[in-house]
């Protein structure tokens, strides 16, 4: 069942991608529709085997091979694609309507024209679009820079504030790409200070320059799969266990837990993994009454120091 | 026998495309090939299966008859609402969509995504296939994403259960839903509570288990002139009415540091920043993290709010 649901839109697609490119190769367009040329292959056995009723030779769609090539010809009624889906439209216009309006990400121009082009040929089909809103976090000043060091292939210079220790630091970077997760945009690139590749939240890069000289990140670096989140746990992590009343509870929202435990009155405990502790420190701290470090008791005993240090400078007032 | 069924309704495509009259079941049955000759009842079924696929994949079935006279009921597709209407892009036009498209990857409009790329490409528009150095994604994780999404799109009513912050339990809601947005990385649902009566936002991770899509098609109506993203960035961020002065350690409290109005310098190895604030409470708690490195100068509902939090915390027990 859903073969048919996934083939028929392949092969209504096909025909006329095919009439459109006379003489297009297995190679291109195998990828095109991203299946393999063996699939492609089938699909253009079944193709020329349907028709017209009747299905005598000149009602049937007619498909010539020369070499690695493939022109269609006698579309049979099927000469255009099926019209955008609902949910077709509202992917692709959302999608662009996004990309128009993070600042810094793209040139919004050719966006907005290209979203004029869809919204007129998706037709009723794309209503629904402006019920569903994305709101990505752009960023005016750094974001160009890095793209434009992106776009060159240059190193970059950052003068960067790491959340996890709480410092400011200066430090030479090969961009490799820059990515938006849940909102907020990371350029990922091997650091030369760290030797190793490291996400930088483009929030909290202070300064940044592109440098004369060319990005030079290691040739064998392996590709960061983003699709399970962007914080991988590693074993060198330190284990904390926090307990969290009601009015805390979008703490479990907001950080990757490992473990969320409900106490069943609204309460919580969860257990995250991280690296540095100095951010785990800072949110016990603006928790207060609402949030309790319950292991390690040294962290727990930490928090107690820093609110007391805390506490002299107010002292004086 | 997949196989079989595939060529089965694109035969049935390509038939009704070309007949700009309706043709009845038995006509159908005579020019398709692959339906059942000999058994009436086997046939009734594979074609309502038919055209229940058809219409799942949005191919615009349509029916009537021929005249007043006829009664029977008959199917055709009208080329003008099957076809996809030209489209040219530029191919600055076309790396844009092929950048938009990439926004959905691993998200649950990932596949809508690619059957609309396929249609567009099949439409003669060249976008770039391949990795790019600009990789920005729309996350969509909450597992109540394609239920809110379906009832959004088709204005069917939702029903859920849902857990409220700073309250114990979940209540079951019922929602008539005028959209979804995405602010900061997570998913709102705006609507009508009928429960009580009022216009409300729901975070879309706090709906514990099953969306329930309820009711007719297009039931809901939806105000006008709703701005959704306003809506929800009213109660997703605080306003900012009151202007708070914090002595910060220099190269500390970036964040603190960015939000600012104004940035002076002070005594040795400090700066004092001028913020805005709108809940005394959320700016107090989010001062107090930065421990030690950030003072609350003005005013003194603030600083005495930081005050009772440090002692508080100073003074808890840490030993059980």
């Amino acid at each position: 069942m859903s073969g048919t649901l996934e083939e028929l839109p392949r092969l209504l697609a096909l025909v006329p991608y095919l009439l459109a490119r006379p003489g297009v190769s297995f190679a291109v367009a195998s990828a095109d529709f991203g299946i393999t040329e063996e699939r492609l292959r089938k699909d253009l056995n079944l193709l020329w085997l349907c028709g017209l009723p009747g299905h005598y030779p000149g009602d049937l769609i007619e498909i010539e091979f020369e070499g690695d090539t493939i022109t269609l010809s006698d579309p049979q009624g099927v000469d255009r694609p099926l019209r955008l889906t609902v949910d077709e439209a509202l992917a692709i216009i959302v999608g662009l309507r996004t990309l128009a309006e993070t600042s810094g990400l793209t040139d919004p121009e050719p966006v907005l024209r290209a979203l004029a082009k869809v919204e007129a040929a998706a037709g009723t089909a794309a209503g629904p679009a402006d019920l569903v809103e994305v709101a990505l976090e752009g960023e005016g000043t750094v974001l160009p820079v890095v793209r434009e060091a992106l776009e060159r292939g240059r190193a970059l210079r950052l003068v960067y504030w790491t959340a996890g220790r709480g410092e400011t630091t200066e430090r030479v970077v090969d961009p490799v790409r820059l990515v938006v997760v849940e909102g907020q945009s990371y350029l990922e690139a091997w650091c030369r200070r760290a030797e190793g590749v490291r996400l930088f939240h483009l929030g909290r890069v202070q300064e940044v320059a592109v440098l004369d000289e060319p990005a030079a990140p290691p040739a064998d670096l392996p590709s960061r799969d983003l699709s399970q989140g962007l914080f991988q746990p590693s074993h060198e992590d330190t284990v904390v266990t926090v307990a969290l009343e009601p009015a805390a509870a979008w703490v479990a929202d907001f950080y990757p837990c490992d473990r969320v435990e409900d106490l069943g009155d609204g309460r919580l405990v969860v257990t995250l993994r991280t690296r540095g502790t100095a951010w785990v420190r800072r949110l016990a701290l603006s928790l207060g009454a609402n949030g309790r470090v319950l292991s390690p008791a040294s962290l727990a005993e930490q928090v107690r120091e820093d609110a007391r240090t805390a506490l002299v400078g107010y002292a004086d007032g | 026998m997949a196989a079989k069924k595939t060529e089965r309704l694109l035969n049935l495509v390509i038939c009704l495309l070309a007949t700009r009259r309706f043709l009845s079941v038995q006509q159908i049955r005579e020019a398709v090939p692959g339906y059942d000759a000999d058994n009436e009842e086997a046939f009734r079924r594979m074609f309502e299966r038919d055209k229940e696929e058809l219409r799942d994949l949005g191919i615009p079935l349509e029916t009537g008859s021929n005249s007043h006279w006829d009664d029977e009921v008959g199917y055709r597709i009208a080329q003008r609402d099957y076809q996809l209407p030209e489209i040219t892009l530029e191919p600055d036009e076309a790396a844009a969509l092929g950048l938009a498209a990439r926004l959905w990857q691993s998200a649950p409009l990932a596949g809508a995504t690619g059957t609309a790329l396929m249609k567009l490409r099949a439409a003669g528009v060249e976008t770039p296939t391949g990795a790019s150095a600009l990789d920005p994604r729309i996350g969509a994780s909450e597992p109540s994403f394609e239920q809110c999404l379906a009832g959004v799109r088709d204005g069917r009513l939702l029903r859920f259960s849902y857990r409220t912050s700073g309250r114990p339990g979940e209540e079951d809601r019922e929602v008539e839903p005028w959209g979804v947005v995405s602010w900061k990385g997570r998913w709102y649902l705006v609507g009508h509570d009928r429960v009580r009566a009022a216009t409300r936002i729901f975070r879309l991770s706090r709906i514990v288990g099953d969306v329930t899509v309820e009711g007719p098609e297009g039931a809901v109506e939806r105000p006008v002139d709703v701005d959704l993203r306003a809506m929800v960035v009213r109660i997703a961020d605080d306003s900012l009415s009151t202007t708070a002065r914090v002595r910060i350690r220099t190269g500390t409290c970036w964040e603190l540091r960015r939000a600012a109005t104004s940035v002076e310098p002070a005594a040795e190895g400090w700066e004092v920043v001028e913020i805005g604030y709108g809940d005394p409470g959320r700016f107090a708690d989010r001062v107090t993290g930065y421990g030690a490195d950030a003072v609350v100068e003005a005013p003194v509902e603030a600083r005495e709010a930081v005050v009772r939090r440090l002692t508080a915390l100073a003074q808890r027990d840490v030993t059980s």
